[in-house]
């Protein structure tokens, strides 16, 4: 397989994410001996993300996944939990050493029409890293950088660009003009947050191709946030499921895809639209609603929903443990019915 | 680029705005008045330091060939008066103005932006200033302080900030929501390169019709002054030959035109301040075709609507003593 075989050593994360938590209070009146009350954004994440990879990092709305982003930037202070870049650690950056983590890990946000500065032209925002971080400070060499940037964004020739103003272009583009904005400085790791959301479906798959791209061109490793199993298929080297702020199965892609065990996993994929009848599945409709990460369900965050419940989950938290022989890469599935040998697999 | 920006956006800007004609009109009129003082000497038919030698029938007489608008107390031509007054009531509104829309974007700007203790601080000294009678206050500061022009400017200027500030600080808090000022900090910027490309460029709009707005408030508090007898007495301001005019006579020797030509001037700057001011935030409105100077649905917030209605209301009810001058 050649995707197996781009896998980096396991031994040399370029992004090592340990116990994350986040935590948001909940502003309410406070009665007598009213507890302080959290949003669980994020809740326990531990993962890692090989030189080179992609890691596609799938749940439904409100799981936590763009705090997960934002934390992994900086730019939301962990609860508690650490993560390395590198080897460095998040916790122990001064505000320098923030900027510089924000030079080697760039993000790209969801909607593409609001993370533009309406009054800077292209030129100004692709550039607007440069000045941040002092690099390239002659013009010539600046505007030749954001000119290759915008280039290997897509946007050619470049020069047409430069002085339109983001109202002048389509999402696609401006999201191709954050993408350059966050290439421009180089980065080793690229957070795309659900990138293609805002677009046009015909316009998804052009910029996914581009992230492709870049990773088989500069070797950049990606964490591509999605809420569709459908759009990362053909390109996440491996899947991590998240459900309220956990990690509930994580794995080679083409693994997790052919042979999911998590329940929730199971579901996700029964929904995906397949071109193959023979290779349909039967749908499975989850049950009832996502429950608020506020009042967490006890054991098994996932048992309300979960169509093979059974009387131990409301009251045991599975851990995320591996699965079957143990291989390099690792399918790991945070469920009792997995975990448990005795127990047969549904 | 930074050029090429900014001719786009004045040009789009002068599009949208031939098309408002209440901004224009005001632009108009604020502009002929403007006019109108710095040419005063070409303009004016009289000289006012024009040494006089004044015989009884100079005093309050009845407009004609020589004086087109009569003259005052002191036989003098009030329409040179008027023409001079010009000069010092927008001179004062424009300092005036310029002086508290820079505190109260300043205050605005760092109480939006930073939150928590900052903001705590100065949203708390800024309802202290918003509680305290502006002109009793302005009343006993310019008493204390001499009646010099520019001590009139500076306390006009410093007591009139507090809408301002308020105005700026929730467009800041809704600018710093949005999306763009996320992405600068993931790029590695800092707060002050934040404030100076992200969140001025955005609420500066709001800074420009507060403004207008902001002179018209402080013609009046100046006239307001100057006619219960607080003006420089060595200038003539509109607000001063009301002063003079009312106090020595001028209604019961039946000379209204000593009392009409300078109250007309300040309905006449105010009404195009006003009328230019709203246009421009009818243009901010993201309602119109005018894009990328809009902030946004989310940035209307009604608190903010609601009190510029309120300081369009003050600044259009004419010179009235009883409101709060100085207030923005
Ligand atoms: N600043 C915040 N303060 C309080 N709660 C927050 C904050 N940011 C996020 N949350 C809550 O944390 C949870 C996770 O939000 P998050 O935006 O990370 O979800 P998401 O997986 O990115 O969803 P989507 O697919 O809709 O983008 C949500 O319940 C959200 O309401
Ligand atoms: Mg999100």
């Amino acid at each position: 397989m050649s995707k197996a075989t781009m896998q980096p050593e396991p031994d040399s994360p370029i992004l090592e994410v340990t116990d994350l938590r986040k935590l948001f209070p909940v502003k309410k009146v406070r009665l007598f001996g009213a507890k302080d009350r959290f949003v669980h954004a994020v809740d326990g994440v531990s993962f890692q993300v090989g030189h080179g990879e992609v890691l596609a990092l799938v749940g439904e709305s409100g799981c936590g996944k763009s705090t997960l982003a934002l934390t992994l930037m900086g730019l939301e202070k962990p609860t508690s939990g650490d993560i390395l870049f590198e080897g460095d650690s998040l916790a122990s950056q001064n505000s320098r050493g923030l900027k510089t983590w924000r030079r080697h890990i760039q993000m790209v946000f969801q909607d593409p029409y609001e993370s533009l500065n309406p009054l800077m032209t292209i030129g100004d925002i692709v550039a607007e890293p440069l000045v941040v971080h002092g690099i390239a400070p002659n013009r010539e060499e600046r505007e030749a950088r954001v000119i290759r940037a915008l280039e290997d964004s897509g946007l050619k020739p470049a020069t047409e660009y430069l002085h339109r103003l983001p109202h002048e272009l389509s999402g696609g583009q401006r999201q191709r003009v954050v993408i350059a904005g966050a290439l421009v400085l180089e980065p080793t790791v690229l957070l795309a947050d659900e990138p293609v959301s805002m677009l046009d479906v015909s316009i998804r798959a052009e910029i996914l191709n581009l992230l492709a791209d870049l990773r088989q061109k500069r070797g950049i490793s990606i964490l591509f946030i999605t809420h569709d199993m459908g759009t990362i298929a053909h390109f996440a080297d491996r899947i991590a499921v998240m459900y309220l702020g956990r990690i509930v199965e994580i794995g080679q892609t083409l693994e997790v895809l052919s042979n999911p065990q998590h329940p929730y996993t199971k579901a996700l994929l029964s929904v995906v639209p397949v071109p193959n009848p023979r290779l349909r599945r039967e749908r499975i409709i989850l049950q009832g609603e996502t429950p608020n990460p506020i009042d967490l369900p006890s054991g098994c965050r996932f048992h309300p929903r979960c169509p093979v419940a059974f009387e131990q989950c409301p009251v045991v938290d599975p851990r995320l443990l591996s699965i079957g022989d143990q291989d390099e890469i690792p399918h790991a599935a945070a469920c009792l019915l997995v975990n448990a040998e005795s127990q047969p697999v549904p | 680029m930074a050029d090429q920006v900014g001719a786009t956006n004045l040009r789009s800007l002068w599009r949208v705005f031939r098309r408002n004609r209440m901004a224009l009109v005001g632009l108009f009129m604020l502009g002929a008045m403007i006019f109108t003082a710095v040419f005063a000497p070409q303009i004016a038919p009289h000289d006012p330091d024009e040494v006089i030698r004044i015989s009884i029938d100079d005093i309050y007489a009845k407009p004609g060939a020589n004086h087109l608008l009569g003259t005052d107390d002191a036989g003098r031509d009030v329409l040179s008066n008027f023409i001079y007054g010009a000069r010092v009531s927008l001179t004062v509104g424009f300092f005036a103005a310029a002086i508290s829309v820079f505190i109260g974007a300043t205050v605005g700007i760092f109480a939006g932006f930073y939150g928590g203790r900052v903001e705590n601080l100065l949203m708390r000294f800024t309802d202290i200033m918003l509680v305290i009678p502006d002109l009793p206050l302005a009343i006993v500061l310019v008493a204390l302080t001499k009646p010099r022009l520019s001590n009139i400017i500076i306390v006009i200027g410093i007591l009139g900030w507090t809408g301002t500030a308020r105005l700026i600080r929730s467009q800041t808090l809704a600018v710093k929501q949005r999306k763009f000022v996320l992405r600068a900090r993931a790029i590695g910027a800092g707060n002050w390169h934040i404030i100076r490309r992200h969140i001025f460029p955005l609420v500066l709009p709001l800074i420009v019709v507060n403004t207008v707005l902001a002179i018209s408030l402080a013609i009046l508090a100046e006239s307001t002054l100057s006619f219960i007898g607080l003006g420089d007495p060595t200038t003539l301001s509109w607000g001063q030959m009301l002063n003079y005019a009312f106090g020595r006579g001028a209604m019961s020797s039946g000379a209204l035109w000593a009392l009409i030509t300078p109250g007309l001037g300040i309905v006449w700057v105010v009404l195009a301040c006003t009328l230019l001011g709203q246009g421009l935030e009818q243009m901010l409105n993201p309602r119109t075709e005018w894009h990328h100077l809009s902030v946004g649905a989310e940035m209307v917030d009604r608190e903010q609507i609601a009190r510029h209605a309120a300081m369009r209301e003050e600044a259009s009810l004419g010179a009235a003593p009883t409101g709060s001058p100085a207030s923005g």
